[in-house]
């Protein structure tokens, strides 16, 4: 589309110019880590657009975010936050939450470290219906080390574990948390903008144990080694083949390659959280 | 560590405010030229100090400030601010 | 006798009582202001987690038992990053799975305390009988270079006093302790007298407002003021090597200073937490070094020895780790010969013969465990070193 031929709208230069979400964010270390055209970045922006939605005091947040790529969002938040080990920051986050109730207690990590190394805790902390709401960016494959098979790579997707095509069957995510006993559950992609923020704002709202899983482009690693192209094409891709549709049966929303897939809310039921079922035992006791 | 660098930004005016780009942290993904829904914006021709093309406007008056671009970037390089006045230039 | 527990004001169990070593670990671990528990259940820690699960609701504490001793590890370090005391208990196995987060506790600087009731080991090994195997874990369990503190109980009365202690400790110092205690301590009953107070574990907080503080900027004493989540200050916590403010720094000079600072930190200051008791060693030619329920038995052995004229005495570790290698240095200048004594193949034994730097020979007097040694095995080990040295 050739662009109208009228001399080019000439920029200002503005010094120390401030992002919206710049409070939010250590500035200091920004650029972050993520590649060209990762979707962490934007999947992160949408969860700080989420707090400034919900109006919530930054003193009253803690994101705790294991190891991957998306454990470094720990990193750039000027938050109470915590890098912890791979897989464990679910049960991190519970001691967090247990032990300063008043606190809104944040999981922000990746497909590998939550569903593979960390699936125990994921679904404990659900079953419990922990107070605590957890958001995995799914980018089907370990990015950090390079591209290696994971929980949720789909079948046949090349990857460097998977050199000759992915046989095994991999987690439908969303399935996963409903029957784990997650109160909450939806999915979205890095290409919903607003869609997104609002299901992190539903996520974190919520009470109990919340998941949102993020589809997210990985340009450098799963897109390169499946042709996918760019990221750009990633996002494409969801934008053709996306399919948003609100209560949907979980156990229909699994990925397969080159088919269309669901997006939206699965799950939002209302059952006591674990602290809720504590405390109310306290009270019984009449101790505490 | 990189100390805070001076974040320096071209603004350009839009019908409804101004568009921002912090053309330093942007990694040339394309997302905001690609789903802006009014063409407004187009990759440089100029690079940042990495080697990116950043985004540029090129169409300004169809800027309706949606804000998508703000909120496909990845890279927090790209943001929208509305003018006080409705309408009529600030 | 004391007051039942449902009718008291404070939390702390004041008074006599009759308790096993779990037990009394557990109300020293209440008693030190110990409000979060997590575990998972395992013998022989069991009477620990109970009691607890029993107790802490009563006090406005948190007990929770997690899915697994990763997982209870973890939560207690995040509680310890929410501002509370906190604990977990395990044995043998658990405290294997614990070790990567005993790292990360480490590495962030987290006050905790994990107890290990040792039993029977490797592998499942001997659920419910006793051994001292995992001293060496204890040490260099987690990878790479670090310190902790390891206290040995030997004795219900002792469990109570060095959970207290190791709270203590673990707040001043800012790094995990353990309790390396063995499954005979855990159960055997005995008296335990419980003071209505016990001394303050203060936790170091910041003395400047946020914008001025860095996280990992220490004080003289190596140790930097801890601030907890919601409070403010909006720290950055990551296991991976970091600079003073909390921020990744992947250069081998920051690593380096890290690194060295989390060791002199603690090893700087052995005066703090070196503690052992000395029994009959004034007029002794032979030492028997050891520590647990192994140091209970060894008296019997010690006894013998003297009705056989031979002089001997108990050096009884109480601090495992950092080894108290002056004390050991200084001993084996003033006897002839050292016996060490623990249910492993030799273990401590190898801290007490690089501390005696040749001085005099070291005799081991070796169990794998499943059974504590008998006073007669003790004392042969002493005639046994005795014949040695003259």
């Amino acid at each position: 589309m050739p662009v109208k031929e009228k001399e080019k709208a000439l920029p200002e230069v503005v010094r120390e110019a401030r992002h919206p979400l710049e409070k939010w964010l250590r500035t200091d270390r920004l650029p972050h880590i993520w590649c060209s055209g990762c979707g962490l970045g934007t999947a992160l922006s949408a969860l700080l657009y989420a707090f400034e939605n919900l109006g919530w005091d930054p003193d009253s947040i803690a994101v705790v975010s294991g190891i991957g790529c998306a454990g470094r969002v720990a990193g750039y938040l000027k938050l109470d936050t915590y890098h912890t080990t791979h897989g464990r920051a679910i049960p991190f986050a519970t001691g967090l939450k247990l032990a300063k109730p008043d606190l809104h207690v944040i999981v922000f990590s990746g497909d590998g470290d939550l569903f593979a190394i960390g699936g125990n805790h994921f679904i404990h902390a659900a079953r419990r219906n922990m107070d605590i709401a957890v958001i995995c960016v799914n980018n089907f494959n370990y990015g950090m080390t390079g591209g290696q098979l994971g929980p949720t790579t789909p079948v046949g997707a090349r990857t460097t574990t998977s050199p000759f095509g992915n046989f095994e069957h991999p987690f439908n995510l969303v399935h996963l948390a409903a029957s784990a006993g997650a109160t909450y559950v939806a999915r979205c992609t890095t290409l919903d903008g607003r869609r997104l923020e609002k299901a992190f704002v539903e996520a974190l709202s919520h009470k109990g144990f919340t998941f949102v899983e993020v589809l997210s482009p990985c340009p450098t690693n799963y897109g390169r080694r499946n042709r996918l192209g760019e990221a750009l094409d990633e996002l494409r891709y969801y934008q053709e083949h996306m399919i948003i549709r609100h209560g949907a049966d979980p156990k229909d929303a699994d990925i397969v390659p080159g088919k269309p897939f669901l997006v939206g809310k699965f799950v939002d039921i209302e059952k006591p959280t674990y602290l809720e079922l504590y405390q109310e035992k306290v009270r019984e006791l009449g101790g505490g | 560590m990189n100390e805070t660098k001076e974040r320096v930004a071209k603004r350009w005016k839009v019908p409804k405010g101004y568009i921002y780009v912090l053309e330093e942290f942007c990694k040339g993904c394309g997302f905001c030229v690609e789903f802006c829904p009014k063409k407004v914006l187009a990759q440089a021709s100029h690079f940042n100090d990495k080697g990116y093309h950043p985004p540029e406007v090129v169409d300004p008056e169809a800027c309706v400030l949606c804000g998508f671009c703000e909120r496909i970037c990845p890279d927090f390089a790209i943001w929208i601010e509305e003018s006080e006045e409705k309408g009529g230039e600030p | 006798m004391s007051t039942p527990i449902t009718r008291r004001a404070s939390p702390i169990l004041s008074g006599v009582h009759f308790m096993n070593g779990d037990e009394a670990i557990a109300e020293g671990a209440i008693a030190a202001g110990c409000r979060f528990f997590a575990a998972y259940p395992i013998t022989p820690q069991s009477e620990i987690a109970e009691r607890l699960s029993w107790r802490l609701p009563r006090v406005g504490g948190m007990f929770i038992q997690m899915e697994d001793e990763i997982a209870a590890i973890a939560a207690i370090l995040g509680a310890s990053w929410a501002g509370m005391k906190s604990m977990t208990a395990t044995s043998g196995p658990g405290f294997s799975l614990m070790m990567e987060n005993l790292g990360l506790a480490v590495m962030t600087e987290t006050p905790c305390v994990i107890v290990n009731v040792q039993r029977g080991a490797p592998s499942t090994g001997l659920p419910t009988l006793v051994a001292q195997g995992d001293m060496m874990q204890a040490r260099w369990g987690s990878h790479g270079h670090y310190e902790i503190i390891a206290l040995c109980p030997a004795s219900p009365q002792e469990a109570f006093d060095l959970t207290v202690k190791a709270f203590a400790l673990s707040e001043r110092f800012r790094v995990p302790v353990l309790i390396m205690t063995d499954e005979v301590v855990g159960h055997m009953y005995e008296r335990v007298e419980i003071p209505p107070e016990v001394p303050e574990a203060p936790r170091r907080k910041p003395k400047v407002p946020p914008e001025e503080f860095l996280p990992y900027k220490p004080e003289p004493d190596l140790v930097p003021p801890m601030a907890c989540a919601g409070e403010g200050y909006r720290v950055h916590v990551t296991g991976l090597t970091h600079d003073e403010r909390g921020y990744p720094d992947m250069s081998p000079e920051a690593h380096d200073r890290l690194v060295r600072r989390l060791v002199d930190k603690v090893r700087l200051f052995p005066h703090e937490y070196t503690f052992y008791e000395e029994v009959q060693l004034e007029d002794a030619e032979i030492a028997v070094v050891s520590y647990g329920i192994s140091a209970r038995v060894s008296l019997g052995g010690i006894e013998l020895a003297r009705k056989a004229g031979i002089k001997a005495g108990l050096f009884r570790l109480i601090t495992a780790w950092p080894f108290p290698d002056e004390a050991i240095f200084r001993l084996a200048q003033r006897v002839k010969g050292i016996v060490v004594v623990e249910l492993n193949l030799g273990q401590m034994s190898r801290e007490v013969e690089r501390a005696v730097r040749g001085r005099v020979p070291v005799h081991g007097v070796f169990h794998a465990g499943g059974r504590i040694h008998t006073p007669e095995e003790v004392f042969q080990g002493i005639e046994e070193v005795y014949r040695q040295c003259r």
